[in-house]
């Protein structure tokens, strides 16, 4: 590979741009899952022995390890794509994630450790459109025979003082 | 039965339909002037309020800041070890100096004019106190009669048991034990029974609704069966629990007390239309249970102190719930999950797990905070109108079911008590 194709991002850590760019479409294609509506989408971007948390910015600073949401298995988010779905009263809203560039903090092949900044504004039916919560992702993504999924999302969020209730994914 | 419209939508006097308390006037969560009220009288007058537990500020020097009702106060152990709460505002010029939310310092410092304070809140330090000498004069200074015995931060009073702290502005409060009385208490002890605790981590919500909502949620146990579909549908709630409801002599504070049902198939004792027998998690690890000796029989205790408190134990999961009101129309609603110092990592990784119910994305608590936002919007189109709680009749009584908002009427026969006073 020539050192053309090699991109060195701000931590200093090579990638080869056909795998960075497949990671821009990995947190592209999960912003769009997880804004559609459609939350079957959402367990199929994690590997089956998957994390994922949702963390007040609060506790991951102070080292304390209690998260809003803490998964530890695809089965968990599936079990919480039925809650949304069926038994989870809540007034209906449309929510839309923003995402910043990808910054890769660690590569080797088939194992990237990469992090984003990401809004995710709120829209109720009958009021205006609002920040419902804003933080950043540290991700773990691998590649698999399916493409790259994630083997661990925290979404690390600053807007601390939840406006009422989280129902759908970040 | 179509109701005649009233003369006023917009009452100018909140009205009781009766002498008794089942039909609570919307009024009663609407109107800022009866906020006020409710903050003098029941967080800033004769009763204790919750501030936090001893395990959030282990060492000396170490505080958080939290409120007491709308009023910023500061928790912080001294370096005697003992545990002071003062209010956060300076004596000089009225700033609320204290930004961190929690900490270690040696003493508090207001930026404004650098006047400093000890950690029990005495004032110690006023700069150019004495003047400042120039061409052989002194220029300036307090007055010579200023004490700073008279000017510290505002004191309140401090109780603390089984590891957690109460506060109270007023320093005639009767003591916490007699607070809660002995109905509670026992409820009381046997979650904090002396163990050291350790702290998890937090979550805060803001629910967009009145402060008192969120009391008469954990009062009601009419909806866990019905709203919280998710605890029916994965057998946590059923409707052959055995349950007990206790309240003080006052009726101001309450304990939820259930077993869970073990006999039969959940499908069999429910109601719930939309339950599935079928249903089963894809992980079955987020109702990983095991009973604790120190639960005595029930797994479920949820107790709700007046006005400011709900400590939560459901099956493993175990959390405080500060209510922190802001305006008649709003409350904040921290969450603090703890755990034993002697739990092992497995008992840790379950409170967590279990965790993943309640706090504001919770399944079976987010939804909470949805319906009283919705039910606030309700009574702030037609506050001439009133709610219903007459399950279980119109009087108010322990009873050995949960059919029956009984707790809500108790609640709000003390309320009118003091607010009528």
């Amino acid at each position: 590979m020539s050192a053309a194709m090699l991109r060195e991002d701000a931590a200093g850590v090579p990638i080869d741009f056909a795998t960075y760019h497949a990671l821009v479409q990995l947190y592209a294609e999960y912003a769009y899952a997880v804004d559609s509506g459609d939350w079957d989408l959402w367990p199929e971007f994690f590997v089956d022995d998957c994390r994922y948390r949702l963390v007040p910015r609060e506790n991951h600073e102070r080292g304390l390890p209690l998260a809003t949401l803490s998964f530890e298995s695809k089965g968990m988010l599936k079990d919480r794509v039925y809650g949304i779905r069926e038994t989870l009263f809540h007034d209906p809203y449309y929510q839309r994630h923003v995402v910043g560039a990808p910054l890769v903090r660690a590569f080797k092949p088939g194992r990237i450790e990469s992090e984003a900044n990401y809004a995710v504004f709120r829209t109720k039916l009958d009021g205006p459109s609002t920040v419902f919560n804003v933080g950043r992702y540290l991700d773990v993504v691998v590649a698999t025979d399916r493409g790259l999924k994630f083997e661990s999302r925290t979404a690390v969020f600053d807007s601390e003082m939840i406006p009422n209730s989280i129902i759908y994914p970040i | 039965m179509d109701r005649p419209e009233p003369a006023a939508v917009f009452p100018d006097l909140l009205s009781w339909e009766s002498a008794g308390t089942s039909r609570i006037p919307f009024a009663a969560y609407t109107s800022e002037t009866l906020h006020r009220r409710e903050l003098e009288r029941f967080f800033y007058q004769r009763h204790w309020c919750y501030v936090g537990l001893e395990a959030e500020i282990p060492n000396p020097g170490d505080f958080k800041r939290t409120v007491v009702g709308e009023r910023s106060v500061i928790l912080v152990r001294a370096q005697d070890g003992e545990v002071h709460v003062v209010e956060n505002v300076c004596a000089h010029r009225g700033m609320s100096f204290c930004r961190e939310r929690h900490g270690n310092h040696k003493d508090f410092t207001c930026p404004y004019h650098q006047w400093n304070y000890s950690l029990k809140g005495d004032l110690q330090g006023v700069p150019f106190r004495r003047g400042v000498k120039q061409d052989g004069k002194v220029q300036g200074g307090m007055p010579a009669d200023f004490k700073p015995a008279d000017n510290g931060l505002t004191k309140l009073r401090v109780a603390a048991r089984g590891g957690v702290v109460f506060a109270s502005f007023d320093h005639d409060v009767e003591p916490l034990e007699a607070f809660l009385g002995p109905a509670i208490l026992r409820y009381f002890d046997r979650l904090f029974d002396g163990r050291a605790l350790r702290l998890l981590g937090y979550n805060r919500q803001r629910i967009p609704g009145n402060w008192k909502l969120m009391q008469e949620n954990i009062k009601d146990p009419y909806h866990p069966g019905l709203l919280h579909t998710w605890f029916v549908t994965f057998g946590l709630w059923r409707a052959d629990n055995k349950s007990q409801l206790v309240m003080d002599e006052h009726h101001r504070h309450a304990a939820m007390i259930s077993t869970r049902g073990q006999s039969g198939a959940a499908a069999d004792v429910t109601q719930v239309s939309s339950f599935k027998a079928d249903m089963k998690l894809e992980d079955p690890r987020f109702l990983d249970i095991v009973a604790e000796p120190w639960w005595g029989g029930p797994t479920a205790v949820m107790t709700t102190v007046f006005p400011s408190v709900i400590f939560q134990q459901q099956v493993n999961s175990v959390s405080t719930r500060h209510i922190q009101p802001d305006g008649h129309g709003a409350f904040d609603f921290v969450w603090t999950h703890f755990g034993f110092a002697d739990d092992t990592p497995e008992m840790t990784e379950r409170r967590l797990r279990q965790a993943n119910l309640f706090g504001p994305a919770g399944f079976v608590s987010a939804d909470d905070g949805e319906v009283i936002e919705l039910s606030q919007q309700g009574f702030e189109q037609k506050p001439f109108h009133r709610t219903l709680a007459e399950l279980g009749g119109t009087e108010v009584g322990d009873t050995d079911h949960m059919v029956t908002e009984t707790l809500i009427r108790g609640m709000y026969r003390y309320w009118r008590e003091v607010m009528e006073a």
